[in-house]
């Protein structure tokens, strides 16, 4: 079933916040905020820009009748900088005009004195100064302090990851709208309706029942719009308590990109040791997490980062640290993978050292030491309906791997200007919110008495097809037309209390919800059409909008059902809660049961290099993917061919810069480079593993938003091969993204130069 | 006054000229299929159609309308996602994009079926390979889907293309449901619209061509300010031959040179060279004139044109012309040869010679739609395994374009080998003196001027060169 809002998608009828009827009164906001890393502020003069005319009223901290403060998990952020600015791009003030060009040149017409204080960009030097967002956490399992040296071979390197701008096409932003009584509503494109409304409640000092927080869907999301879209909102709703007009705010593109955080940059070192038959005997590894000037979602990120950091690989001896460093950029925060990725890319590193070290080919490390059932991960968790080996070994087969690994070598043999290279890439990625409590949602399905039906959820739809998934299962359960089904928006009043729209478990929370809400629906149906049939409940059957007395077509019509159900004063509506079973984690101990589930999958890159100029092409990604027994199939696709090219374009092209006064250079599209069409794969070709899939994945159709990301992570490592390939002098830098500045240095380096990382 | 179609309303308004085609459209028109993704050109999410009369039939091509004034829509027809939708069905762009999966989060969607779209319309003959409307998307990026199912849908399109009645182009067009019955009537609409139409009025503001410069820094101040559009200006347009000459006028587009049968045959690889160059969209509207004033150390038109030893023509207004050797036009950063009261008509340059070769070469963070790092461009003459002439120019190494004047004085009279090709490499190391941005450190552009330079003798003397000894440190 295609994602049902393609009809509108592709005829521009979509509407999206910006898109949205104002009322003839709205005003436009814009932030003015600060254009250095650290400091006190020591003036601000708002005056001339007050006096603008078309100027309504600037607002600051002052103006907060709550509490100036937005941090979701360390209360560490204010909503609006009071004495200090901790980063460029910190929100200082909310100017409140008739338009968005009178609000700029408003801006422009602050004045602002800053005491400069030191700046640390870099989460190195953050621990050197002992800056830290929260205290560190580490996972272990045996002992990694023995079995060292029980180890042939040992090897310790460093990584580097940089962050990645999540460039959602349509930009953060938010319509809100003052109702009666000092309610306000808020249509906000965020990924976590009830944290906007829960911000907001705090900042403006009211009751969360006064907030109403509606999500028609939003341009794109994968994280940046967990938390990050809150402070924007919540700053409307403070101008629109004070006004009682309504305030519409669309930050720009280059607001949106100098305000807003990104995903984490780490710095990690790596100690890595093997026996003689390739068998990783102990692992440890230290994770700086550049966090940024604030904590944000940061030590929930950083303990996903431990969670992967051994991937998809049994190794009996971990010992990894993670430390979430404070610096002055903005706090970085969710993006896709969330802390996962980056945790992968440094076991892998290490494998890569090691096969360096021993001249063999990364795989054969990669191969001998693929979790098997029963399995322990660090954390605890026994691992189950294991599909590491599957998803490699048919991978490996159906994809003919040595093969082409022969014509790669062949074709390098051949070619002096151009050389291939190609990599694998298997990955294990938990399902569930890690902060366990978090694993909930709720579902409201109403049935019209015309036979039509509402459902509502906490899901958000993002182009992910969430909505799509949950108008199936109502549809299937309900036993009726998909196009009776109607998704409504995501509304804090009608599903409230929700989790953010992430960790790729959206789906299944807010699916096994439907599934109940509906369930109990066709409980009381049954009754209904059973004795409108004289039929034994057991033998009644809801499908193809008809009653069916076991297989056979009764003449019962599912409307004649619904009319009936409301002359008898039958509830045809229905709220149902889902909270996932079987989890559980102790922080105390870094001990539980963690995840629902693990997703699977197997990717082979292959590259093509041109050692003339430095530029690289992705020939190939062909993956074996866990999709569990999916669903919807070409949507599942989707999410991984998108994903894919984001976790490629980590690894490749998308360059944040900093400078070193915490400034933003890679502030524009034309500066920060995502895949275009051109940059995608050549071929990208997908099996899906044939499993039985999971009971707590809805329909045992497994999540699938995040983990192919990770698959990206091969390309670094297929163009490290083409590079050897032409430099056998290369050394290994494990510093990502692998841009074409980086691959032309590394391509003619010469041995004396090298500084082994 | 501006007048013009949209979609199928005829539009006569007093808005200021210089405000932006999507703000008009959106906000004036109330039209929200067309997005706002990143106001410079770079996601093409605000992508529309520009229609041109061109005797009885209309050009459609797809630019950005972020960075598009206004004013440049007088006398044209203006296509938007409403203006392409068909009552109550898909057309075929959007039931190719449905059935590919091709759209997930919807936001940059109008913009790939617009641009899509204008490939249907376009009446390039080129268009046979099953990948060629990946060129007319080049300007639009989505960060959902990885673009395996846009491409998809685009093969669906191409396949269907080749049945086009290229006779009754429209006709066919609308009978297969790419775009409404209405578009027929556009000629006639527009002739009648252009009969009508007061010719713009001169003011005394920025000159703006067709803005792909201006507009991404400037078009909150031109929004309010005179703007002297100079889009429409048919004599600064134009590409023409003598035996010797090549001519082009300083309004000429990127996308016109390419279109242009004789530079085609001129420069044998000139495709895959502007392919290049920006993206479809913004080929559409930059013009020659805009990219040298833009002056940018890296123009990539500039450095083209340095190449080939152009000289410019100037234009002042009391309508007198001087000319000058186009590598004496830029003279430091951002600086150049041009009076207020002048403005560029066009450059010239010696069409090749039987022993002239031209190579053009770029390197970018991302091969298409960016701005380059380092970028090059040399034509060599040979007589006789002797260089009679050679004219280098290199980007992104100076705070000019650098038209290297030392290293082809030192490599004229010399024989083709890798011994004088890098020596002369050693010339140009010291006419250039880049510096660390965002695009690469000192250090890569500097590598990355030598590489390229290496480049154009490997892809112009393959025979000649032996690589590996060319290129070893």
């Amino acid at each position: 079933m295609k994602n049902i809002d393609s009809y509108t998608h592709v005829r521009g009828e979509s509407l999206f916040v910006d898109d949205l009827i104002t009322r003839q009164d709205t005003l436009q906001g814009l932030v003015f905020d600060s254009p250095k890393a650290h400091g006190k502020i020591t003036s601000i003069d708002y005056s001339k820009a007050k006096n603008l005319k078309g100027v309504v009223n600037i607002f600051t901290h002052k103006d907060i009748l709550g509490e100036n403060q937005i941090g979701g998990i360390i209360p560490d952020e204010p909503l609006w900088a009071e004495n200090e600015v901790h980063f460029c791009g910190q929100p200082i003030a909310f100017i409140v005009a008739e338009t968005e060009l009178i609000a700029k040149k408003a801006r422009a017409l602050i004045s602002i004195e800053i005491e400069e204080l030191p700046i640390i960009t870099t989460a190195k030097e953050a621990k050197e100064k002992g800056s830290f967002i929260n205290a560190p956490r580490s996972f272990n399992l045996g002992n990694t302090k023995t079995s060292f040296d029980a180890c042939d071979y040992v090897y310790e390197g460093k990584t580097f990851t940089n962050g990645q701008e999540h460039l959602y096409l349509e930009t953060q932003g938010c319509y809100v709208v003052p109702l009666e009584n000092g309610n306000i509503k808020i249509t906000s494109s965020t990924q976590g309706p009830t944290q906007v409304q829960k911000t907001a409640a705090k900042v403006l000092g009211i009751p969360m029942h006064k907030i109403e927080v509606d999500v028609i869907r939003l341009g794109g999301g994968f994280g940046g719009k967990e938390d990050q879209a809150t402070p924007w909102a919540v700053m409307a709703a403070v101008a629109v308590q004070h006004l009682n007009k309504p305030v519409k705010f669309m930050l720009n593109r280059h607001d949106d990109l100098r305000m807003t955080g990104k995903r984490h940059p780490y710095e990690s070192t790596f100690k890595i040791g093997l026996t003689k038959d390739l068998k990783i005997n102990a692992f440890e590894a230290e994770f700086l997490q550049n966090s940024g000037a604030a904590a944000d979602l940061s030590p929930a990120i950083a303990e996903r980062t431990l969670f992967h950091a051994t991937n998809s690989y049994f190794i009996p001896n971990v010992h990894t640290t993670v430390l979430s460093c404070k610096t002055n950029l903005p706090p970085n925060t969710a993006f896709r993978g969330f802390g996962g990725p980056q945790g992968m890319f440094v076991i892998e590193a290490a494998i890569a050292k090691a096969a360096n070290a021993l001249k063999i080919d990364k795989r054969l490390i990669q191969e001998a030491n693929l979790l098997a059932e029963n399995d322990e991960f660090s954390y605890g968790q026994i691992a189950t309906q294991v599909e590491a080996k599957s998803s490699w070994t048919t991978a490996k087969e159906q994809f003919k791997l040595e093969q082409l690994e022969q014509e790669i070598d062949d074709f390098n043999q051949k070619n002096f200007l151009s050389k291939k290279g190609i990599s694998v890439m298997p990955i294990a990625f938990g399902i569930s919110f890690t902060n366990t409590p978090m694993n909930h949602a709720r579902a409201l399905v109403h049935i019209y008495q015309d036979g039509s039906i509402g459902v509502s959820t906490g899901a958000v739809e993002m182009g992910q097809g969430v909505n799509t998934k949950m108008l199936q299962v109502a549809a299937e359960i309900l036993g009726v037309h998909q196009s009776k089904v109607k998704l409504e928006t995501t509304n804090t009043t009608r599903v409230a209390n929700t989790s953010p729209t992430a960790a790729s478990s959206t789906a299944d929370l807010n699916g096994k919800a439907v599934e109940m809400a509906c369930n109990l629906l066709i409980e009381r149906l049954t009754k209904v059409a059973s004795k409108m049939l004289s039929v034994a409940e057991k033998e009644i059957v809801f499908r193809e909008d008809r009653v069916f007395i076991n297989t056979k077509k009764s003449t019962l019509l599912w409307e004649e059902v619904i009319a009936q159900a409301m002359l008898q004063r039958i509830a045809l509506s229905e709220n149902a809660h889902y909270a996932t079973p079987i989890i559980h984690f102790d922080k105390t101990v870094e001990k539980g049961h963690p995840f629902a589930y693990h997703v699977y999958g197997t990717a082979i890159t292959t590259i093509t290099l041109d050692c003339l100029r430095g530029t690289y092409e992705v020939d190939a990604v062909k993956i074996v993917h866990d999709f569990g027994k999916s669903m919807n199939l070409q949507i599942d696709i989707g999410q991984v061919e998108g994903a894919l090219a984001q976790g490629i374009g980590w690894m490749t092209l998308e360059e944040i810069a900093y400078n070193n006064e915490g400034r933003l250079e890679s502030n524009a599209l034309s500066t920060y480079k995502v895949p275009d069409i051109f940059s995608a794969a050549k071929t990208i070709d997908i099996i899906p593993l044939k499993t039985a899939g999971n009971t707590l994945a809805i329909k045992k159709s497994k999540a699938v938003g995040e983990p192919p990301l990770m698959y990206g992570i091969g390309a670094y490592f297929a163009i490290e091969h083409a590079v050897k390939a032409f430099n056998p002098n290369y050394l290994s830098k494990f510093h990502a993204p692998f841009t074409p500045e980086k691959v032309l240095t590394g391509l003619y380096e010469k041995k004396s130069e090298t500084l082994n990382h | 006054m501006i007048q013009f179609i949209l979609n199928n309303e005829r539009i006569q308004t007093t808005a200021h000229a210089g405000i932006t085609l999507l703000d008009f459209i959106r906000e004036h028109q109330q039209l929200k299929g067309t997005k706002i993704g990143c106001r410079e050109g770079d996601c093409g999410a605000c992508t529309v159609l520009v229609g041109a009369l061109n005797k009885n039939t209309i050009s459609y091509q797809s630019i950005t309308s972020c960075i598009s004034p206004l004013g440049n829509a007088n006398g044209k027809h203006i296509v938007t996602i409403e203006g392409i939708n068909i009552p109550k069905t898909l057309n075929t762009a959007q039931q190719a994009m449905a059935d590919n999966y091709a759209t997930q989060c919807g936001f940059c969607t109008p913009g790939f079926v617009v641009s899509m779209t204008g490939f249907a319309l376009s009446t390039q003959d080129n268009n046979t390979a099953l990948n060629s409307c990946n060129d007319a998307i080049s300007g639009n990026i989505c960060r959902c889907t990885g673009y395996k199912s846009i491409e998809k849908a685009g093969f669906d399109l191409v396949e269907k293309l080749q049945e086009k009645d290229k006779n009754h182009q429209i006709d066919w067009l609308i009978n297969q449901g790419f775009v409404p019955d209405y578009f027929n009537t556009i000629p006639e609409q527009l002739k009648k619209l252009q009969q009508s139409t007061i010719q713009q009025q001169r003011s005394e503001g920025s000159t703006v061509a067709n803005g792909t410069d201006l507009y991404v820094q400037h078009a909150d101040t031109l929004s309010e300010e005179p703007v002297s559009l100079i889009s429409d200006n048919t004599s600064l347009k134009g590409i023409s031959f003598t035996d010797t000459t090549c001519t082009i006028g300083a309004n000429t587009t990127v996308s016109e040179l390419l279109e242009n049968e004789q530079l085609r045959k001129g420069f044998p690889r000139l495709k895959s060279f502007l392919k290049l160059i920006s993206s479809e969209q913004i080929r559409n509207m930059g013009t020659l004139g805009g990219n040298f004033v833009n002056a940018s150390p890296i123009g990539d038109m500039s450095v083209f044109f340095l190449a080939l030893n152009s000289t410019l023509a100037i234009l002042h207004k009391n309508g007198t012309t001087r000319q000058i050797p186009f590598h004496k036009f830029h003279q430091d950063y951002k600086k150049y040869d041009l009076q207020k009261e002048e403005i560029l008509k066009s450059i010239a340059f010696n069409v090749l010679e039987a022993t002239s070769v031209f190579n053009f070469e770029k390197v970018s963070k991302r091969t298409h739609l960016d701005i380059a790092s380092v970028n090059a461009s040399a034509r060599i003459s040979v007589e006789n395994n002797r260089i009679i002439s050679a004219h280098f120019a290199v980007g992104g190494v100076a705070a000019i374009p650098k038209y290297a004047v030392k290293t082809a004085e030192f490599i004229i009279g010399k024989s083709i080998n890798s011994e004088v090709i890098k020596a002369a490499q050693e010339i140009l190391q010291s006419e250039i003196s880049p510096i660390s941005d965002v695009r690469g450190s000192a250090t890569y552009k500097r590598f990355l001027a030598r590489q390229l330079f290496f480049a154009h003798f490997i892809e112009l003397f393959p025979t000649k060169i032996n690589p590996q000894q060319l290129i070893a440190i």
